[in-house]
């Protein structure tokens, strides 16, 4: 794929968010504000990061990896897995609906490219990516594997099973990343779990940690990635703590939980699509 | 009264020997072949793997939801995946693990399970698992496998290891009579017809074979000439063999080590229910936990050796 300018990569992220905001709306559930939040993210990934290939093989084998641990983003990850060429972006319309290969969280029953593994239940993504981590050792692979956690799913006691299993066996070709946007369901992740020091967390479990510190600027999410990147291959596993706001693009939906779930009504779509300007064309 | 038996033995051996002996050998097969276990590399058999091949060995601690994600992605890089661990902490402990990871998402992992059922002995039933094969079944894509002997757990091993999709295989710890083939091929979802008969049919699987073959001369002895079915694969079941000898029969019972509900047995009687409703007396263990005992002890009191199966075959009968 051919490298995009900031400004092109910034139009990508406003038709995703124009993309999942359509889409949630269509069927009036999915969560919209994670991947609201996680739209640069996802952009910086699969058009400037990645080496991957939309003539999708499951085994991956020379190829970058990613996988969506929280499986709710599916809207954005749908997106962006048609936006950069691996299904029609057409088929955004049938998400969530009966006989779709857009399931409400995603899955590789229906053969939707893209996926390697069903998601939604928190907490075993990690496991996974390292699983596909260390076959791409044993391959002599020399690709990377990217996920993506939520911070409310760093509750699930798995992903300490993972971060200590990452560090003792030194995978070193994975890149984790966590959507630290501070919200989760029930409210923000400090009321209904502290999450305390991130930072010093993943450290003491023994993993190379890096912030970004502003998640929802573009320049930055792709240094962020570079820098990540930049670290792997050195004996350690590599996080990158992204800022991020939940909700972020839409003025009365950013910063809050209460797009954790919930879809905008009409009003609240027209409202919200007047700020995001269609750049690339609705699907 | 000396029995005259069918098939006998002259060694015993634990089946979980069977699995670690076949893992060795799928392993020097297949180089794809990778081992998984969550600190019980001993009393899963898996060390002699793990010393052949060290670079294709994981020891993941004592960590069981990692160890089925780990599992999982491995498959993606054309890797054959066998986890290992207690058969409670490899079912029920990652249920959903195994659910969206493995099951839903098609993964070609070996789920290896050990110290199934009571006859793990003296732990007791918070080791105990009785809900396994009712659990594994249920999964959709989920081939689920209990075999009988040494013999028969090395070739079902090294059968999994060619099979390509997610499988659930059961062993147990204790020294149990090796009294079919070493030289057997295995095949999955075919039932074994080891002993013909006309009377009643004795449907069994695992540790519970060896007892029914126990159970067949002990009723010849009355006069009864039961058939004996080895159902070495739970799922996907050999229906036709099952009705073929029912429809022969008139009668029959399961025998497994687990739970009546959710079982073997009541696979059986599905499909017995569909196509041919017959008498069906159930050999297991009926809505409890288990205890601290020996294997003997246990599967005397909970009512699942020979003699159990010979009253249930009569009262099979009695129903005809
Ligand atoms: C094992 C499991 N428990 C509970 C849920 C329900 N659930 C879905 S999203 C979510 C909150 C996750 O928080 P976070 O990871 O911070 O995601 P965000 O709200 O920021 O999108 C919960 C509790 C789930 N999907 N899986
Ligand atoms: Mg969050």
């Amino acid at each position: 794929m051919e490298k995009q300018s900031i400004e092109q990569l910034q139009n990508i992220c406003t038709q995703l968010r124009r993309d999942v905001l359509r889409m949630v709306h269509a069927v009036q559930s999915g969560h919209p504000g994670a991947p609201l939040g996680c739209a640069e993210f996802f952009v910086a990934l699969y058009f400037d990061q990645l080496h991957h290939n939309p003539d999708f093989k499951m085994n991956g084998s020379g190829e970058d990896l990613f996988f969506l641990s929280n499986g709710h983003l599916s809207a954005g990850w749908y997106s962006v897995l048609a936006r950069s060429g691996y299904f029609p972006v057409e088929e955004l319309k049938t998400f969530r609906k009966l006989n779709s290969r857009l399931q409400g969280h995603p899955a590789t029953h229906e053969h939707l490219p893209g996926i390697r593994i069903a998601s939604g239940s928190l907490g075993q993504g990690l496991s996974v990516a390292l699983g596909a981590a260390q076959a791409k050792k044993l391959n002599q692979d020399d690709k990377l594997v990217y996920i993506l956690m939520g911070d409310g799913e760093l509750q699930e006691g798995q992903v300490w099973e993972a971060a200590m299993y990452a560090a003792h066996y030194g995978v070193d070709n994975l890149i984790a990343t966590v959507d630290y946007n501070g919200q989760q369901i029930d409210g923000p992740t400090t009321k209904v779990m502290d999450l305390k020091n991130l930072k010093a967390k993943w450290e003491a479990f023994g993993w190379e940690v890096i912030e970004t510190k502003n998640g929802n600027d573009l320049k930055s999410v792709i240094e962020g990635l570079e820098l990540a990147k930049s670290l792997t291959g050195k004996g350690k596993p590599v996080m990158n703590l992204l800022y991020t706001e939940m909700g972020y693009g839409v003025d009365f939906m950013v910063g809050t939980h209460k797009w954790h779930g919930s879809p905008p009504n009409d009003e609240q779509l027209a409202k919200a699509l007047g700020q995001l300007e269609e750049t690339l064309g609705d699907y | 009264m000396s029995l005259d038996l069918k098939f006998t033995y002259t060694e015993k051996k634990d089946t979980r020997s069977g699995f670690g002996d076949g893992f060795l050998e799928a392993g020097r097969r297949n180089p794809n072949v990778v081992g998984l276990c969550a600190d019980l590399i001993g009393s899963l058999k898996m060390g002699d793997f793990q010393k052949e091949f060290p670079d294709r060995f994981f020891q993941t601690g004592i960590a069981e939801a990692n160890m089925i994600g780990l599992a999982a992605g491995m498959t993606l890089g054309g890797k054959i995946p066998f986890a290992g661990t207690f058969a409670n902490f490899a079912t029920g402990r990652v249920y959903d693990q195994i659910r969206q990871s493995v099951a839903y998402s098609d993964k070609n992992v070996k789920i290896c399970a050990s110290h199934a059922g009571l006859t793990l002995g003296e732990d007791g039933a918070t080791h105990q698992i009785l809900e396994d094969l009712g659990m594994m079944k249920m999964l959709p894509h989920m081939t689920v496998i209990n075999p009988c002997d040494y013999n028969q757990t090395k070739a079902a091993t090294l059968a999994i290891a060619e099979y390509e999709g997610p499988v659930y295989l059961r062993f147990g710890r204790p020294s149990w009579p090796i009294f079919t083939p070493a030289d057997q091929k295995f095949e999955i979802g075919k039932a074994w017809k080891m002993i013909d008969g006309k009377d009643v049919t004795i449907f069994a699987t695992g540790h519970l074979v060896w007892e029914a073959v126990v159970a067949e001369a002990m009723l010849r002895q009355e006069g009864i000439h039961a058939e004996v079915i080895n159902i070495h694969t739970i799922k996907p079941l050999d229906q036709e063999a099952i009705l073929e000898s029912v429809k022969k029969t008139g009668c029959a019972v399961s025998a497994e080590e687990h739970q009546i509900n959710g079982g073997l047995g009541d696979s059986i009687a599905q499909t017995l229910i569909r196509h041919n409703p017959a008498p069906l007396e159930y050999v297991g263990v009926n809505d409890s936990f288990g205890e601290s005992g020996t294997p003997t002890q246990l599967l005397e009191k909970y009512g699942l050796n020979a003699e159990n199966i010979v009253k249930a075959a009569k009262r099979a009968l009695a129903r005809k």
